[in-house]
């Protein structure tokens, strides 16, 4: 126990005391308190950099279930720094933002509780070694994501999109621990760094694809890629500073950071590279693309957030390649300068982004696009905002976002050097993705900044529109200040953060010593694609009216969504019509699954074992035996014809008589007394409940013959003999009844074997069988005088 | 002799499992007391048959039969009277508040939706 493991945990002790102020202070808003959490592990995680930087990682280990390997191992690296800071930092931003976002009427004990758990979750993923605690954390951001999303619980919507993100992200989650338990088999250690360490086993191993897939899966649903995006845009039911932290800036960059840092491990795969690249740049089209049609602010933001997480993730595909072949390493070490870059600028750009479609919804009472308009006069600093961070997401000099979609455009171009699998013949492709991505990318920037503030003032918004309070604006401030500063000054960040980052993911000790810089010169391919995207995005905006109705022809039926709806619709009435056709409610049904499964297993047991049967040591028949046998042969003959029920019940007396003689000729006298005794007052059970009984029943009109029931009996009868046979010629030992044939005097001092052997040698069993008879009696008692609620009540009780 | 009880119990077993699946349950009852008669005759056979004298204390007989099987019978002689007396007494009760000793007709009415 370190202070750093104190300071990932301090969230979440925050949270008990949070718990506790918000029941007695009711004055102050509960953000204040919140505040100082985020912005002292940031303060924290900042003194790191440069040790970070300079003497490499920083592990401290701390034993929770060293048994089975389930340890809370702290690793800092550059890359779980830089995932530290973004959360801790946009974490204490999006705390003050929420200030003035949710008022005091909100369950705000609830909010930051929810928020701290969160916080904790998010340190805990990125800052572990052990992917049994990263696993632990992974579900833990889920379900306090889940608890985020239906904050306001109350509505429809928020329930929905909730359970929506938890089924899939815990789907992603279980599919992720499997890959991580194919990992152990393989290497025999939960450490990712150990993993790293011997990754010629997992190269070898025929399991490697496996855990690529499961791993992928995981990743995939809790970063948003196609088809997993489709959770993403209805989680954005949740209150906006929620929206701007988990689903722009953090737990979506969850699954980015898993694909990062399991990319040493993984880079050999071709499996992993493909699946990387091509789900990353289809993400990235087919979001963005997504992205221009829809009419609600935060929905635009959540399609572009899906499309930014695509790009990264088919530049850390690319940057996976740097890792596979060592010969054009340069080349593709941009690919994940690229990526940690890109991490850093969507985070500021996006939460700002969501901030700012906040502070709309706050003053003008509406998100949607159509009616807003014209707002640039009344808040000209929510427009600066907006243009400088939508000017970024669009990739426009001078922000940061130009930046590292110029280094992301190069990566594409640079696929075509690949000396790996079939990368280098579709490399055309590629880059012709990337831009495509990039136009549409600029197109719903442009509609952002073009719908809300600029054409004609509307007048129909709920509430009439305003600059926000300070409060509000201080968070999405500083995040636009710092889409400037680093668009302006790269290099500030490159030598502490992205180096470090870059290098974790690369897993190399070797500096890299990058350069960022705005001008690549003339023959940069990726210069060109930037000035075309600017051109081509800027006419399609223009003649947006002439080509928006493609979007008619995406009807609901193709879409994912629908796809999950149906799937969820379809898995219920599947399974009920399961169950419905399983359990019938009828008892003859159930006797048959049990009767039917006891045959078929026995036979099946037989099949493959084998029942060795001999025929001999059996003792003489007697005529006496032989007349008995006839008799219980043809009583049972007739109870299971007769339709009267007197007459089965006389037969079934008759057998148990017989049962008694055949005690008798056993030389079973207690038994045969014992037998005699009981059968008589059976009998006479019997024919008391038979005065009672109804005069005609089904039992006395038809008794037919059912086939299946009479294979089934036969298959017990068949099984039964075929057993006990069995089991009489082969005995494995000697019977243990000489013991109490010699000490049934010496011990017991009795002569009476059985009667000794009931009350002395096995007298338990004797006393549980008294209990037996004695609860029985108790019960029949019960039964005769309990009184239950008269036909007519239970009637009116179910109508 | 053994096989032959063997045999018998297999038969009583069958027929018991045949009428265990039928409707009535008087019928059920009355094949769970023929299912207790076939097992108690399996129990019986499995510690051999006529061998030796009735085991009683007996200074001039020297082999005895099974006393062991004998003890095991009558326990469950007794635990099968009190089960197959409470299921009749049910059977009445049951009639007495359903007005039906099928089991067909014993459907709950279904709660809620």
């Amino acid at each position: 126990m370190t202070f750093i493991h104190i300071a990932i945990f301090l969230p979440v002790i925050a949270a008990i005391a949070i718990a506790i102020i918000y029941r007695y202070v009711k004055d102050v808003h509960l953000g204040w308190f919140v505040l100082p959490v985020p912005a002292v592990i940031a303060a924290y995680l900042f003194s790191l950099i440069p040790t970070v930087s300079t003497d490499g990682p920083i592990h401290q280990n701390l034993n929770l279930m060293p048994r089975i390997g389930m340890n809370f191992d702290v690793y800092i690296d550059g890359l779980g720094l830089l995932f530290a800071i973004l959360i801790s930092g946009i974490g204490a931003l999006v705390v003050l933002y929420s200030i003035g976002y949710l008022s005091k009427e909100e369950k705000l004990g609830n909010f930051y509780v929810y928020l701290l758990i969160f916080m904790t979750a998010m340190l805990g993923i990125v800052l572990n070694d052990n992917v049994l605690m990263l696993y632990f954390f992974w579900e833990l951001t889920s379900i306090s994501s889940f608890l985020l999303i239906a904050f306001w619980y109350t509505r429809d919507k928020s329930i929905y999109g909730a359970q929506k993100s938890m089924l899939i992200t815990f789907f992603g989650g279980f599919m992720m621990l499997g890959g991580f338990i194919v990992l152990y088999i393989i290497t025999g250690t939960f450490s990712i760094r150990e993993m790293i360490g011997n990754v010629d086993l997992i190269i070898d191993s025929n399991l490697a694809p496996f855990a690529v897939v499961l791993i992928l899966l995981g990743a995939f649903t809790k970063s948003a890629q196609f088809p997993f995006y489709i959770w993403l845009p209805d989680a954005m039911e949740a209150p906006t500073p929620v929206s701007a932290y988990l689903h722009s800036a953090t737990m979506v960059k969850a699954g980015l950071y898993l694909v990062a840092r399991f990319t040493p491990v993984f880079a050999f795969s071709e499996l992993w590279v493909w699946i990387i690249l091509l789900g990353g740049l289809i993400t990235l089209v087919w979001a963005s693309f997504n992205a221009i049609k829809q009419d609600d602010l935060k929905g635009v933001l959540a399609f572009s957030t899906v499309s930014q997480l695509g790009l990264i993730m088919s530049l850390l595909g690319v940057g996976a390649l740097a890792v596979a072949t060592g010969a054009n390493e340069e080349i593709f070490t941009v690919a994940v300068v690229a990526a940690v870059f890109h991490i850093i600028n969507h985070a500021t750009f996006k939460g700002s982004l969501f901030m700012v479609a906040g502070i709309l919804d706050h003053e003008t009472g509406t998100r949607s696009i159509r009616k807003l308009g014209g707002l640039l006069t009344l808040m000209p600093i929510s427009f600066t905002m907006t243009l400088v961070t939508a000017l970024s997401m669009a990739g426009i000099p001078p922000f940061n976002g130009f930046l590292s979609k110029e280094l992301f455009l190069e990566a594409m171009f640079e696929i075509s050097h690949a000396n790996f699998s079939a990368l280098a013949d579709w490399s055309v492709l590629f880059p012709i993705l990337g831009i495509v991505g990039s136009i549409f990318t600029f197109v719903y920037s442009l509609k952002l900044i073009h719908g809300v503030f600029f054409g004609d003032r509307s007048y129909d918004t709920p509430k009439e529109p305003h600059e926000a309070p300070a409060l509000l604006l201080i968070s999405p401030i500083i995040l636009s200040a710092l889409v400037i500063i680093f668009g302006l000054f790269p290099n500030i960040l490159s030598g502490t953060i992205i180096d470090p980052a870059a290098m974790s993911i690369l897993g190399t000790d070797t500096a890299l010593n990058t350069q960022i810089s705005h001008w690549h010169g003339f023959n940069n391919p990726a210069l060109w694609a930037t000035v075309a995207i600017i051109v081509i995005g800027g006419v399609m905006y223009i003649f947006r009216n002439s080509w928006m109705f493609i979007y008619d022809y995406h009807k609901e039926h193709f879409t994912l969504n629908y796809l999950y709806e149906q799937g969820l619709l379809y898995s219920q009435l599947g399974s009920k019509k399961a169950t419905d056709g399983v359990m019938t409610g009828f008892f003859r049904d159930y006797m048959v699954y049990i009767f039917g499964f006891f045959v078929l297993f026995s036979i099946i047991t037989t099949f493959f074992t084998g029942l060795p049967i001999t025929f001999d040591d059996f003792a003489d028949v007697g005529i006496q035996d032989m007349v008995l046998v006839i008799i219980i042969l043809i009583s049972l003959a007739i109870i299971m014809m007769t339709r009267s029920r007197m007459v089965s019940i006389i037969m079934l007396g008759a057998i148990g008589f017989s049962m008694a003689l055949f005690f008798a000729f056993f030389r079973a006298p207690d038994l045969a007394l014992t037998q005699l005794s009981i059968e008589t007052v059976t009998t006479t059970l019997f024919l008391v409940c038979f005065y009672h009984l109804p005069k005609k029943s089904k039992h006395e009109e038809t008794i037919k013959f059912k086939f299946t029931n009479f294979i089934i009996s036969v298959g017990v009868g068949a099984v039964v003999i075929l057993f006990g046979l069995s089991a009489y010629s082969n005995r494995l030992f000697e019977s243990i009844s000489q013991f109490h044939i010699e000490n049934v005097y010496e011990l017991a001092a009795g002569g009476n074997m059985v009667n000794v052997i009931l009350v002395d040698f096995r007298g338990y069993d004797t006393l549980m069988e008294t209990l037996v008879f004695g609860i029985a009696g108790i019960g029949i008692y019960a039964l005769m005088k309990a009184k239950v609620k008269g036909k007519d009540d239970n009637n009116e009780e179910h109508a | 002799m053994e096989l032959v009880t063997i045999i018998l119990s297999g038969i009583l077993i069958a027929s018991a499992t045949y009428l265990i699946l039928s409707k009535s349950v008087l019928r059920i009852i009355i094949g769970i007391s023929i299912l207790s008669h076939g097992v108690h005759l399996m129990i019986l056979t499995m510690g051999q048959l006529k061998r030796g004298n009735v085991p009683v204390l007996d200074d001039s007989v020297s082999t005895y039969t099974d006393p062991l099987p004998q003890a095991l019978i009558l326990t469950a002689i007794v635990i099968s009277f009190a089960l197959t007396s409470f299921s009749l007494i049910l059977l009445l009760r049951n009639y007495k508040e359903l007005g039906t000793d099928n089991t067909e007709d014993m459907k709950g009415v279904p709660h809620g939706d």
